[in-house]
């Protein structure tokens, strides 16, 4: 009878914290009508916005795989000087003030600095510009996929990758063949946090560019200037059309292979 | 073919000691130890998977010490086989013929030749997890020989198997190293280290301590440590057959000797295993359970550690170990004859 108490006291406590994360956003789809969110859908600004978010966001999360996922390799397979320093680094991003983050990424790639003027004179560059909103939202949401990654490989054994060798393997394949399918389930949460986390950025977007106009930024200007009735039509849009991606991609992803079966 | 010169490697907490060996091509290398010994490390300093921290590999006459792990040609089968898991039997077999720029129907031709030999054909759209042992280990054994390797190393294959499905693959393993495939086999079991060797290597401590035929270091064991380890006294080559007058009854035959064993192999070549401490000595014949009885005489006396070891000749040497009282009131002495006896049941044939 004991543990019965004790998982229904559990269930209780937890059931409060779900109640908390569920009731606004319900509170705001059940206030919210279906007038509101056609007129919204029809509001071209509001989803050039939110396709932008969508886009600079994925685009962000496959150009920064391309170095997060070797990294992660490289952590999980070897030993260095400082490693936990660097893994600390890694997640830095996580704990500081995001408008910290995107007034300190702005010390690097504004126009005076050399990043900067170097991105203007190949002919584009970061302050207002979808280059450096991807930049902002991947700057906060890039440890999620190197985290990710990190545990995905840890769980392939080194055995396996010894093996692939044996056989005759090189690196290049093995690692292509039998350590980035298995290591897979992980690193593909880990991009589908990395591209959520980006896409929900607003602090060290706003600081980078207010324009073009990321949905985050939006909802919180509409809420500025017209209040929490037309703020809200756009924020409900914006989960929905998140939600159905990540559902899908969920979906997607599961039943895949990994190390554990 | 393959040489082992001086290699030495140490751990925190164990090392290898100037390892030295010699495998030739068509060799049923097995290297023989306890468990925590350095046979598993050994295999993986031949693979390439672990440096040496000094000694040299030869292969071929090439040095291949600080070759690449994928460039030696070397097979590894390891204890738990380590299956790609995500891939199917058929392409973890076919794993090391597809960077060979092979057809499709070469790669299929080849590993419909592998599973005909180990005889998996039935499970080649099966993912590894859904295998039993046996099944898995046939699979390891047919993705390794994909490669056609130099040699084929083995880390105690036949260890989580069942003892009948071990007996089958000992006999496929046999068939594989007749076909001319070198075979380096890391083992703790004599039995099977009897069973399969063509040259045996005994290590213990991180260091070989003998070398040679199973017949040599079972016979003449150099140390303590092989005589413990092994055993075994009484070792014999020979053959089985039919017993003249009994069905559950078999005979042994060695060197003219005809010995009465209780067991239900088959007829074959194989090895007689007697334990000393089994075998009875008495002044005369007298009538008892045991169906063996040969009479010899005593060419050797000396202690041992629990009591003496006799040697006594009956056609061949057999050893008995009895207490001191024992041969003191037996007046066991050189050159003394007296009768010999142990039950059919405690001798243990291993066929080859």
């Amino acid at each position: 009878m004991k543990n019965n108490w004790l998982i229904l006291i559990f269930s209780f406590a937890g059931g409060l914290v779900l109640l908390f994360i569920v009731a606004p956003l319900l509170g705001m789809f059940l206030s919210t009508s279906g007038n509101e969110i056609t007129e919204t859908i029809k509001d071209t600004e509001v989803t050039s916005s939110i396709w932008l978010t969508i886009w600079i966001s994925m685009v962000g999360t496959i150009i920064f795989a391309i170095c997060a996922i070797p990294l992660a390799y490289v952590i999980s397979r070897k030993e260095f000087f400082l490693k936990k320093l660097v893994i600390g680094i890694i997640n830095l991003p996580i704990v500081i003030p995001h408008s910290a983050a995107g007034i300190a990424l702005l010390t690097v790639i504004s126009r005076n600095t050399v990043v900067g003027s170097l991105a203007e004179k190949l002919g584009f560059g970061f302050v207002g510009t979808s280059a450096g909103i991807m930049l902002a939202m991947a700057f906060v949401s890039v440890p999620f996929l190197i985290t990710s990654a990190i545990d995905g490989f840890n769980a392939v054994p080194v055995k396996l990758e010894k093996a692939a060798m044996n056989l005759g393997a090189s690196p290049f394949r093995t690692f292509f063949s039998i350590t980035l399918p298995l290591a897979w389930k992980p690193i593909l949460s880990g991009l589908i946090m990395m591209w959520a986390r980006g896409m929900s950025e607003f602090g060290a977007v706003i600081i980078i560019a207010y324009n073009p106009m990321t949905t985050p930024v939006m909802i919180y200007e509409k809420f500025n200037s017209f209040g929490l009735r037309y703020a809200e039509p756009v924020a409900v849009l914006f989960i929905s059309v998140s939600l159905i991606f990540f559902i899908v991609l969920r979906l997607f992803s599961k039943n895949k292979i990994d190390a554990r079966n | 073919m393959l040489e082992i010169k001086n290699i030495s490697k140490s751990f925190p907490n164990f090392s290898l000691k100037d390892i030295s060996l010699k495998v030739e091509k068509g060799d049923y290398f097995v290297l023989l130890g306890g468990s925590g010994n350095g046979k598993s490390v050994l295999l993986e300093i031949i693979a390439g998977n672990t440096k040496v921290d000094s000694g040299k590999i030869i292969l071929n006459g090439n040095d291949i010490t600080l070759e690449k792990i994928q460039k030696r040609n070397i097979a590894f089968v390891y204890q738990d086989q380590a299956l790609f898991p995500h891939l199917k039997v058929f392409d973890n077999i076919a794993f090391s013929l597809r960077h060979k720029k092979s057809t499709s129907t070469e790669i299929k031709n080849k590993v419909i030749e592998l599973v005909e030999l180990v005889g998996v054909t039935n499970i080649l759209y099966r993912k590894p997890a859904t295998l039993s042992g046996g099944e898995a280990q046939r699979v390891a054994l047919a993705r390794a020989l994909a490669t056609q390797p130099e040699c084929l190393l083995l880390d105690e294959p036949l260890s989580n198997i069942d003892t009948q499905l071990r007996y089958e693959l000992r006999s496929l393993l046999r068939k594989i190293n007749r076909q001319g495939q070198t075979i380096i086999h890391v083992t703790h079991d004599y039995e099977e280290a009897v069973s399969l060797a063509s040259k045996l290597a005994v290590i213990e401590q991180g260091k070989i301590v003998q070398t040679g035929t199973p017949e040599e270091i079972f016979l003449y064991p150099k140390s303590e440590f092989i005589a413990k380890f092994i055993g075994v006294k009484n070792f014999y080559i020979g053959k089985l057959l039919n017993h003249e007058n009994s069905s559950d009854l078999k005979s042994f035959e060695t060197s003219g000797i005809l010995f009465h064993v209780a067991t239900d192999e088959k007829n074959e070549d194989g090895f007689l295993l007697i334990p000393a401490e089994s075998i009875v000595i008495s002044e005369n014949f007298n009538n008892s359970s045991s169906r063996n009885f040969f009479k010899g005489k005593i060419i050797d006396i000396f202690p041992a550690k629990l009591g003496l070891e006799v040697v006594v000749d009956i056609g061949v040497k057999i050893t008995s170990i009895v207490s001191k009282e024992a041969t003191e009131k037996l007046s066991l002495e050189k050159n003394k004859a007296i009768w010999i006896s142990f039950k059919a049941s405690s001798a243990k044939f291993i066929r080859l």
